[in-house]
């Protein structure tokens, strides 16, 4: 176990490793082998078919052999994709990095999105965000088409697998229908770790539907509070464990100021501003509010995104998370090798196996 | 190389190699046999690829698990991973490696394609090579929202149009504007991905039918093939580089690589023998009376896989097995079995070990590549995509015994000279498109 003081629940620390523009492996690198560095639960990296960039499952994927412990967690669009394409992708990168992969649906609501594809118009959030939770829902049946142990190698009767248990999904949604099964085996996670940004009410239902882990941002701690209550609530209301749905805070953090803030403390916290809260302050501070956060129940953790990529990553990893391990509230090692564990997250029951009768 | 008395340098040898995973020559009750979808698997047989300095690695995909009978096919290798995801990982772990990946242009979209290789070229620093497909099958349709249904000829004109929108989006990069209107995709877009550093990733197409050769004379770098004699492969030859003038392209820019398996032991006979042996893994009792199944198109289960052939006529298009058809006339082929099995006195296991034999290599190391040294000089092929028996250190012998032996016949480098995947192959970057000079 741990070293966190009896009662108190695990602090999750994540952060993003977005660099605009670079096509290249190794920049990317740097930085995953960073965060692995301060043993944080997992990174991000967005794509969007809308921006400039390289595909972000594909550069995870790339750093997943460069990498042993850390979750890898690209953002994948549902809007224009395949879905039987982009579950067989993400249960592709749980294999290569044996138990780490995450998923963080998203969704394309842009004109300019639609005209690459030539295939459909645009469509507004809400039906959007819909659709997104009918891949999720479809992916997780997808990732249970093959039971853990439907490898059977009998070499008596001939038969490689075991058909019994091979299920197909026979998804029907609006947009889409999947027969399955999937092409890809069961991934070592049962389901890599699906995370939602609750930013809009769509996408918190989404979350409150499907997510594994939620990202919030909001800078006030009352409002924080609220959100993660809410999300929790109706996670419950939709017959889901709230305690299977981790909360994460989402902040900017600029560390460029220093060991601690201009203001001393952090005073009001994190500012508002158009692309969400930003902390703008020195790396200490930024461990107090952490801290104090993580001490109100506010959030399960933090998602931080470093506003200058090569600086504040290495501010955040060499003196936030150090003092965060001196206070004993964060991990100083992975005990676990999956980001499921390291999430503390129970890897799913088979949905298919439970239903059929095992001869 | 100084072995050769005229001053012609000896052709060079191709050589890639297949991972042995979902395929019905992957021999999965050897005891040697290890996963199929581990990544330390794909890792292993990459790192000797590329030990033996090979071209390229090449996957092969799957979109939906075949079924027969109504019932999954549970008798060969089934589950894989998504080939482009594997090769990102595979970059990480190779350095001169060419890495091809199969994609479908029937149940995939060419901007986000586009978008995929670009990006595994640029992770890979120039080694992407996309092997294209096509599929006019509706069982396996239902795994995607087209759900659709191509004809024949429909499925070459999307997959020609298809890579013709994906290179105009490459040449197109993270400076340009790109706009397609044609029969099959509507596209535009402000920008694309950056330019991939092989300008345009290695194109590769697999097919023997008259669609498919045109398609590869007209947009592929690299035919991927089967042919079974040297006779064959010439003719092969011939009739896919003569139609290469037509779209202004020279013999050299497109490589014929012919799939094939092998089998060395240390004397001809030991060969031979291993060889037979592992056609007898490869067509099980149950696999022989399914392989009948599929053309004869009924239940056969009742049959004895060691007795004669059926004297039953085949009943065509009952759709008994998906996901893998016989093409042709079934009656045709069954009169053909059947005389076979006569004349030779053989069992139905062993017409279908007969009958469904593919281009092998089989003998001792130095017997092995004087053939494929062979095939090469004789313009029958630039070189061979090797497919191993097994996961994943099938093709840990031919790497030690055989490639020092083209290498001493000055057929195979002893290094890599490029490091890109067009380098290996002898192809150059192409100029993009904008900065084409137009002709006539």
């Amino acid at each position: 176990m741990t070293t966190r003081p009896a009662g108190r629940r695990s602090l999750h620390l994540a952060a993003a490793v977005d660099l605009p523009d670079t096509y290249e492996a190794e920049p990317y690198e740097r930085a995953v082998r960073l965060a692995e560095h301060g043993a944080l639960d997992f990174v991000t990296l967005h794509d969007s078919f809308a921006a400039p960039g390289p595909d972000g499952l594909a550069v995870l994927s790339r750093l997943a052999p460069r990498t042993t412990r850390i979750g890898l967690v690209p953002t994948v669009t549902t809007t224009h994709t395949e879905p039987f394409h982009v579950q067989a992708a993400v249960a592709t990168l749980d294999w290569v990095s044996r138990g780490r992969a995450g998923w963080r649906p998203d969704v394309s609501t842009g004109a300019a999105e639609a005209r690459l594809f030539g295939r459909r118009d645009p469509a507004d959030p809400a039906a959007l965000w819909e659709e997104a939770g009918d891949v999720v829902d479809a992916a997780r049946k997808l990732w249970d088409s093959w039971e853990d142990d439907a490898e059977i190698r009998d070499v008596a009767t001939g038969r490689f697998v075991d058909r019994d248990r091979l299920h197909h999904v026979d998804h029907e949604g609006p947009t889409f229908s999947v027969r399955g099964p999937s092409i890809v085996p069961r991934p070592p996670q049962g389901h890599p770790v699906v995370v939602v940004d609750a930013g809009s009410p769509h996408a918190a239902e989404a979350a409150a539907r499907h997510a594994d882990v939620a990202l919030v941002a909001e800078a006030e701690p009352d409002r924080l509070a609220a959100a993660r209550t809410a999300l929790r609530r109706r996670a419950a209301e939709l017959g889901r464990d709230p305690d299977a749905l981790r909360v994460l805070a989402a902040l900017r953090i600029d560390l460029s100021a220093g060991e601690r803030a201009a203001r001393p403390g952090h005073g009001g916290g994190p500012l508002p501003t158009e692309d969400g809260p930003l902390y703008r302050g020195g790396p200490v501070d930024l461990a107090d509010l952490i801290a104090d956060r993580h001490r109100d129940g506010a959030a399960d953790g933090f998602h931080l995104t470093p506003l200058d990529p090569r600086r504040d990553l290495e501010r955040l990893v060499n003196a936030t998370v150090p003092l965060l391990q001196h206070r004993g509230l964060f991990r100083t090692f992975y005990p676990g090798s999956t980001l499921r564990e390291h999430l503390g997250l129970a890897r799913p029951v088979n949905q298919y196996a439970t239903a059929g009768e095992r001869r | 190389m100084t072995s050769t008395s005229s001053d012609e340098t000896p052709r060079q040898v191709h050589l890639a190699a297949h991972f042995p995973g979902v395929n019905n020559t992957t021999v999965w009750a050897d005891p040697r046999s290890r996963s199929q979808i581990d990544f330390t698997s794909f890792e292993h047989l990459a790192r000797t690829a590329e030990r033996g300095l090979f071209d390229f690695f090449f996957l092969a995909e799957g979109l939906r698990l075949r079924e027969h009978k109504g019932r999954i096919h549970d008798l060969d290798v089934v589950g894989r991973p998504e080939s482009i995801t594997v090769l990102n990982a595979l970059a990480a772990v190779t350095d001169r490696l060419g890495l091809a990946a199969t994609v479908n242009a029937t149940f995939n979209e060419p901007y986000e394609t586009a978008r995929r290789f670009a990006t595994l070229d640029h992770l890979s620093r120039g080694r992407a090579a996309w092997n294209v497909v096509t599929s006019s099958d509706a069982f396996t349709g239902e795994n995607f929202r087209r759900g659709g249904f191509l004809d024949r000829a429909d499925r070459y004109t999307r997959a020609a149009e298809f890579v013709d929108v994906a290179r105009q989006v490459w040449d197109a990069g993270a400076e340009r504007a790109f706009r397609h209107a044609g029969q099959h995709f509507t596209v535009e877009g402000d920008l694309g991905p950056a330019r991939p550093p092989q300008g345009h990733p290695v194109v590769i197409q697999a097919g023997d039918s008259d669609e498919g050769r045109e398609f590869a004379a007209s947009a592929a770098d690299v035919i991927f093939t089967r042919h079974g004699t040297l006779e064959a492969g010439r003719a092969f030859s011939a009739d896919v580089k003569g139609r290469l003038a037509r779209y202004g392209r020279a013999q050299g820019d497109l490589k014929i690589m012919p799939g094939v398996t092998f089998v060395l032991g240390d004397t001809a006979e030991e060969a031979q023998e291993k060889a037979a042996e592992i056609r007898r893994q490869q067509v099980s009792p149950q696999n022989a009376l399914l392989t009948l199944e599929q053309v004869w198109g009924v239940d056969l289960s009742a049959y004895d896989p060691d007795g004669p052939l059926p004297d039953i006529d085949p009943v065509p298009g009952t759709g008994l097995s998906q996901g893998r058809t016989h093409r042709g006339d079934v009656f045709e082929l069954a009169e053909k079995w059947r005389a076979l099995s006569r004349d030779k006195g053989l069992s139905i296991r062993q017409t279908v070990i007969e009958t469904t034999r593919r281009q092998s290599f089989i003998g001792t190391p130095a017997a092995v590549a004087a053939e494929i040294d062979t095939f090469v000089q004789a313009g029958a092929a630039d070189g061979f995509i090797l497919v191993p028996h097994l996961t994943p250190g099938g093709l840990d012998e031919f790497v030690d015994q055989v490639v020092p032996l083209l290498q001493e016949r000055g057929v195979f480098r002893t290094e890599y000279t490029g490091t890109t995947l067009r380098s290996h192959l002898g192809l150059p970057v192409p100029a993009p498109c904008h900065e084409r000079i137009p002709t006539a």
